[in-house]
């Protein structure tokens, strides 16, 4: 049982780590820019289907890999200038329906181009099997270099937005964007590269997940509510918020959907005990939402509004 | 002088309809064509068509539209259908929650429903109605096969898994209802869940001697990738949703030797099912999958039954359906006196052709097997 319950802990954090590759470049351009954009997860399933498509292509999953950050951060720079720049002084409601329509134009392009059925993804040659944990279990190799990729990543991106000049126009921009204008910082262009960048972890993170999953137009709306959680959770615009808010929701999900059917099984017969739990851990991560919320209406580490 | 040609074609049209007995059919196909079911319905979809192409009836008439998977469309479609477009008869219909939505006011309202795959439970028992027909099985069938098949394979501690949906829960328990060894785990998961990280690690821990899922479409693509990366090798036991045609591409070598029941594979041995397989090829270019069958046996039935009599005489046309006087892909049809089919259910086993994964028979799980439910129908 202790063993099961570390495995656990670890799949807990791989989910949480590849939430947090969604999460912060939804909350990266919410924060910057203040639009709210429901095609984050469109940006995903370009990274997948162009991971998917090259690798077959190819047969390299790395050369995959570098094109579904190309797919996704060209995809997502493409998208900013000709849409989404038209939205920064329209109220969230236009965004929120321009950003949907753009869901129903992605989710048809890539069934026109890739038809409607899954396509396959595997994972590399050399990252297949199990390694034995410390603790004596069998954990798949791939999720564990899935968490190391992940953290590489967030360290990156909080080097990046704290010790680089990009990284000081961006918090610059999220603080007041009227006076960098003024300073002489081309602001078009920050916009741009900051939607670019949150697009790019986005296909990333769809890379990653499509090995382990299915690569199929539809693919981004499940993971976008999951991040529009996490970021709600952690505080709107923050990137530190954003890292503890998908690893709060990654244990929550996962610790829940194991021990509360085991929590009930202890007064309940095993069959009721599997039904109530599983339909209470699926609720779990919104009453944990709905528990932050109600404390810190900002967020975790939100500015109070 | 166009309005004229076509009043003389159309009295012309009227004299040999009058000659042949036999009125135009019009048939609503709803089904899924867009977001994450649709490879399905265009699977359903396709196997319907060719055999209309096949038979190239001019009295039949079929129009299609796509319900997107939800069921306040798919009720919308049902009406406009009905009310507009003045069909006899519906079909195509994946997902149980939909047909729930549809059938039973569909067939309140006098009009045949044919159903291409949902069949769920409350439709076969005290819900059954005589212009209800189900073509595919009764949703529980193919997870009582798994479990007879289970059992017969001396397997003695199953772990069970499905969504947590109506369907999941009779997928369990049809499973349960014909396995006679121990349940080690039982377990729910989301509907539409993507990683089953969790699921594994307590199927790893169970103790168990095989694991039971019914996971269709992209939530079995998942697990099946995710299982085979875990090092878990447990034998798999499956219904044919959670390894059909459509996904298998998708899993890749995952899949091979996973056992799984259907009511139909690509190697039935007969002319029917060898013709149908080779056409649908030449026609499509991939593989039909098990829903493609189903399509193309409900459009071979009401082609029978239009054979037989004229759609606006019920009685008789109701009775040239239930007599199922048609080729089936699966060699015999008949149907119980629920009109749900009573039929044998292979034990199929993921194989590669060269390079395509698909299924093989490799024995019988149940022989003319009729469902739970039939009992409970007074018709």
């Amino acid at each position: 049982m202790f063993t099961l319950f570390l495995e656990q802990l670890l799949n807990g954090l791989q989910s949480g780590v590849m939430l947090f590759l969604m999460a912060s470049g939804l909350t990266l351009v919410f924060g910057v820019m203040g639009l709210i954009n429901l095609a984050h997860g469109s940006l995903y399933m370009v990274g997948a289907f162009a991971c998917a498509a090259v690798a077959a292509w190819t047969g390299s999953f790395w050369l995959g890999l570098v094109a579904s950050l190309m797919a996704a951060a060209i995809a997502g720079a493409l998208v900013e200038i000709l849409i989404i720049r038209r939205l920064y002084n329209r109220d969230h409601l236009d965004q929120v329906l321009a950003t949907f329509a753009l869901i129903l134009i992605f989710s048809e392009g890539t069934r026109w181009i890739f038809g409607s059925f899954p396509l396959f993804l595997s994972v590399p040659e050399f990252l297949t099997g199990t390694v034995m944990m410390p603790g004596e279990f069998q954990y798949p190799l791939f999720r564990l270099a899935i968490i190391i990729a992940g953290f590489v990543v967030a360290v990156g991106l909080f080097l990046l937005i704290g010790k680089t000049r990009l990284g000081i126009r961006i918090r610059a921009g999220e603080a007041d964007r009227g006076m960098i204008a003024a300073l002489g910082v081309d602001i078009d262009r920050l916009y741009t590269i900051v939607f670019a960048l949150g697009a790019a972890l986005a296909g990333l993170a769809g890379a990653f997940v499509g090995t382990t999953q299915s690569v199929q137009v539809g693919m981004g709306e499940p993971v976008l509510i999951l991040a529009f959680v996490v970021i709600v959770i952690g505080g709107i615009g923050s990137i530190k918020g954003a890292l503890i808010g998908s690893l709060l929701v990654g244990f929550t999900d996962t610790m829940g959907r194991f021990l509360l059917p085991h929590a009930f099984a202890t007064f309940l017969d095993p069959a009721s005990a599997t039904a109530i739990g599983s339909a209470l851990a699926s609720m779990l991560i919104y009453i944990v939402m709905a528990l932050v919320l109600f404390l810190r209406p900002s967020g975790l580490f939100g500015t109070e509004a | 002088m166009k309005g004229i040609k076509t009043t003389i074609a159309a009295v012309a049209a009227l004299f040999v309809a009058g000659a042949a007995q036999a009125d135009p059919v019009k048939v609503g196909m709803i089904t899924t064509l867009s977001g994450g079911g649709a490879s399905l319905g265009i699977d359903a979809r396709d196997g319907f068509m060719l055999a209309v192409k096949q038979a190239n009836n001019p009295d039949l008439e079929v129009v299609i539209e796509d319900d997107q998977r939800k069921p306040d469309v798919a009720v919308q479609l049902a009406d406009k259908m009905i009310q507009q477009e003045k069909v006899d008869v519906l079909t195509g219909i994946i997902w149980s929650n939909l047909a729930m939505a549809v059938v039973p006011s569909a067939v309140a309202q006098d009009k045949f429903y044919l159903s291409v795959n949902a069949a769920p439970s409350q439709l076969a028992g005290k819900g059954c109605n005589a212009n209800y027909f189900s073509i595919s099985y009764q949703n529980d069938n193919l997870h009582e096969a798994a479990g007879g098949y289970a059992s017969s394979a001396g397997y003695e501690n199953a772990f069970i898994l499905a969504p947590n949906y109506p369907a999941g829960k009779d997928s369990l328990a049809g499973f349960k209802r014909f396995f006679m060894g121990e349940i080690s785990g039982e377990v729910y998961t989301k509907l539409g869940q993507t990683d089953y990280a969790a699921e594994i690690a307590e199927i790893r821990a169970s103790g168990a001697d095989s694991v039971f899922f019914f996971l269709p479409g992209g939530m079995g693509i998942a697990f099946m990738k995710q299982y085979a990366q875990s090092g878990v090798d447990i034998p798999l036991i499956g219904p044919a949703f959670s390894m059909d045609q459509g996904i298998l591409g998708a899993v890749g070598d995952a899949a091979l030797g996973v056992k799984n029941t259907a009511n139909w594979s690509k190697d039935i041995d007969n002319a029917t099912n060898k013709a149908f397989v080779e056409t649908f090829q030449a026609e499509y270019g991939r593989l039909p999958s098990i829903y493609a069958s189903y399509g193309f046996d409900t459009a071979n039935l009401l082609l029978s039954a239009m054979d037989k009599a004229n759609v606006s005489d019920k009685e008789a046309f109701r009775d040239a359906l239930r007599a199922a006087d048609f080729n089936s892909v699966r060699g015999k049809f008949v149907f119980g006196p629920n009109q749900h089919p009573v039929q044998d259910i292979y034990v199929r086993e993921v194989i590669k052709e060269g390079d395509v994964l698909t299924n093989k028979i490799v024995g019988v799980a149940l022989k003319d097997h009729a469902d739970a439910y039939a009992s409970d129908c007074s018709m």
